[in-house]
């Protein structure tokens, strides 16, 4: 979670991001956002996020993302 | 013909029932379309606008298209504006147009009172229920002339002034006349609009729409956030055209959405004078069989002005031409004593050319200036800033900025602005922004006693959402070059430090 944390907050230091969770509706993450997020994140933890996964609600909070992120590391 | 205004009544008496402007939530036919102009047009008359600006603040939806429309019914040029601006520049736009008039809707009309309107407000909702008043609306465009105002935009201005810019009737007739040839439009197309409705970028799907029946989607903001589900909505309401920025496409092609669902209906890929990564458009190319277009033009001469339609295959690392001007537009290369050349600065001739900057006499006298080929009578050209060379098989290429404008998701962004935004905070007592047009990153280096987030919350109150940095950085002190400028050479590797590529 901390490593996930570090790169949210690279991206947006002004954004506190354990506790936030409406990151998208308040348009704190947006579209320009994701892809370098996606590549980062997949560099990082050793995953590939398949497309159906990249969605709103997958951003809407650091946690909820790193949820995906550890159902994906099992699957492995 | 006068306005495109004719081409909707045009298409109103051919194609009544055909859907015209779309979203999630609604279809417009060309017959209701034609009809809620009129009623909105009319109310603006009737609350007395007399050939002035007016605001139009709505959300992101085919019902703002009408108002756009609507508000050219009246003679007035209108100004399309976002709550996503951003509250800065939305008051910053207020106070430079002063409009008495706004269109809006009741989520809308509050965040422009917070942010100065003191006008008269015209409900959308109750402006499409009223009789529409046909005298007064043949008698106003009777008066108007084809070079009157059509729209104001505004654009990032490098002193932190947005900058308005006024296009013209005659030169959205010529747009829409150029464009559709290029991109062979028809009424059996469907087009899936990306473009924000505050920007002439939207005016490519509107022309085309307008001039040759076809029909026009609003994809939602969120889908570009969501690939698979977004070439669902491509799929499922059969889009044939896009005319997307860069990154709205990689989105799709980086994030392996192809491995799961493939466009299945698209003919035509425009995309914007962005980086294209060649790796990109070749996943794009192998997946989608299609006419891929590049386009150029900067607003100031009516969305766009130069296109190339990829011929051949292209090698990582090669530059996609812009090709040739659309007919009718001509490009002149100068150098630096005003001279032809086959490398310079990109300058446009023609009917495409908008009026200048709202209120702003100094700025436009800099950049639509007499033709220096032309002694004998006045010429206007546009000098766009922006380097240009013939390559070898006489294509136009664009080679980049001659000052520090960037251009990033579609927008135009005067690294100026941001960094006199970031100044604005306490204790920021230097800035210097810079952009890796590769990877589209925007950073800002800082100095002074500030902290990041405390930098970050000044800018996300004052620029709008597309101008935030990516990466914020603080120095100790600005690196300076030799005569004491800052270094920006110096910042981008402070900024963007370059590492071996991670072994996978």
């Amino acid at each position: 979670m901390d490593t996930l944390l570090e790169i949210l907050s690279e991206l947006r230091p002004d954004v506190d991001f354990a506790a936030e969770d409406r990151l998208v509706e308040r348009g704190l993450l947006g579209s320009f956002d994701v892809v370098m997020l996606v590549t980062r994140i997949e560099e990082e933890f050793d995953v590939v996020i398949p497309a159906r996964l990249i969605t709103p609600e997958t951003f809407r909070s650091a946690e909820a993302l790193y949820s995906v992120i550890q159902t994906l590391s099992e699957e492995d | 013909m006068k306005t495109i205004l004719e081409y909707l009544d045009l298409q109103a008496m051919l194609r009544p029932e055909k859907a015209a402007f779309c979203d999630e939530t609604v279809c417009y036919s060309f017959s209701e379309s034609k009809e809620m102009t009129m009623r909105i047009g009319s109310v603006l008359l009737s609350a007395g606008a007399n050939r002035e600006s007016v605001a139009i603040l709505l959300p992101r939806s085919a019902t703002m298209l009408l108002a756009m429309l609507g508000t050219m019914r009246a003679g007035c040029p209108y100004v399309p504006l976002d709550a996503e601006l951003g509250a800065l520049r939305l008051s910053s736009i207020f106070e430079r147009v002063q409009p008495r008039f706004l269109i809006a809707d009741e989520s809308t009309e509050p965040i422009a009172r917070e942010n100065g309107f003191s006008g008269t407000v015209i409900r959308i909702s109750e402006a499409m229920q009223t009789e529409p008043d046909l005298c007064a609306l043949a008698d106003v465009y009777h008066r108007l002339l084809d070079v009157d105002p059509a729209y104001i935009v505004f654009t990032s201005g490098s002193t932190g002034a947005p900058k308005g810019v006024i296009g013209k009737h005659s030169a959205m007739l010529d747009y829409a006349e150029q464009l559709t040839g290029v991109l062979r439009v028809t009424d059996k197309d469907v087009f899936g609009m990306q473009a924000p409705l505050y920007v002439d970028a939207c005016l490519k799907e509107i022309l085309s729409v307008l001039r040759c029946g076809a029909t026009l989607w609003i994809v939602p903001k969120r889908l570009f956030m969501a690939p698979v589900e977004l070439v669902r909505f491509l799929n499922d309401h059969a889009v044939t055209t896009v005319c997307w920025v860069v990154p709205a496409l990689t989105l799709i092609s980086s994030l392996h959405t192809f491995s799961e669902i493939v466009p299945t209906t698209l003919k035509t890929i425009a995309f914007g004078s962005e980086v294209f990564p060649i790796r990109q458009l070749h996943l794009w190319e192998q997946y989608v069989p299609a006419r891929y277009i590049n386009l150029y033009g900067p607003t100031e001469c009516t969305g766009m002005s130069c296109w190339y339609e990829i011929d051949r295959a292209f090698c990582d690392g090669d530059r996609i031409p812009i090709g040739r001007p659309f007919d009718n537009t001509e490009i002149l290369l100068l150098d630096e004593s005003d001279h032809p050349a086959t490398e310079g600065e990109i300058c446009i001739r023609g009917v495409c050319l908008c009026h200048g900057y709202w209120n702003d006499p100094e700025h436009t006298a800099a950049a639509f200036v007499q033709n220096p080929l032309c002694a004998s009578y006045p010429d206007r050209i546009y000098r766009t800033g922006d380097h240009g060379r013939y390559n070898a098989r006489g294509e136009l290429e664009f080679l980049g900025r001659i000052d520090n404008q960037i251009k990033r998701m579609g927008h135009r962004i005067e690294l100026g602005e941001l960094e006199n935004a970031a100044l604005k905070t306490d204790g920021v007592s230097g800035a210097c922004a810079v952009f890796d047009p590769e990877k589209n990153r925007l950073a800002l280096a800082y100095t002074g006693t500030a902290e990041k987030a405390a930098v970050v919350t000044g800018l996300r109150g004052s620029v709008p959402e597309y101008m935030l940095p990516g990466k914020v950085l603080r120095l100790d002190r600005m690196p300076l070059t030799g005569n004491g400028k800052t270094d920006r050479l110096a910042v981008h590797r402070l900024c963007f430090p370059s590492k071996p590529s991670a072994v996978k």
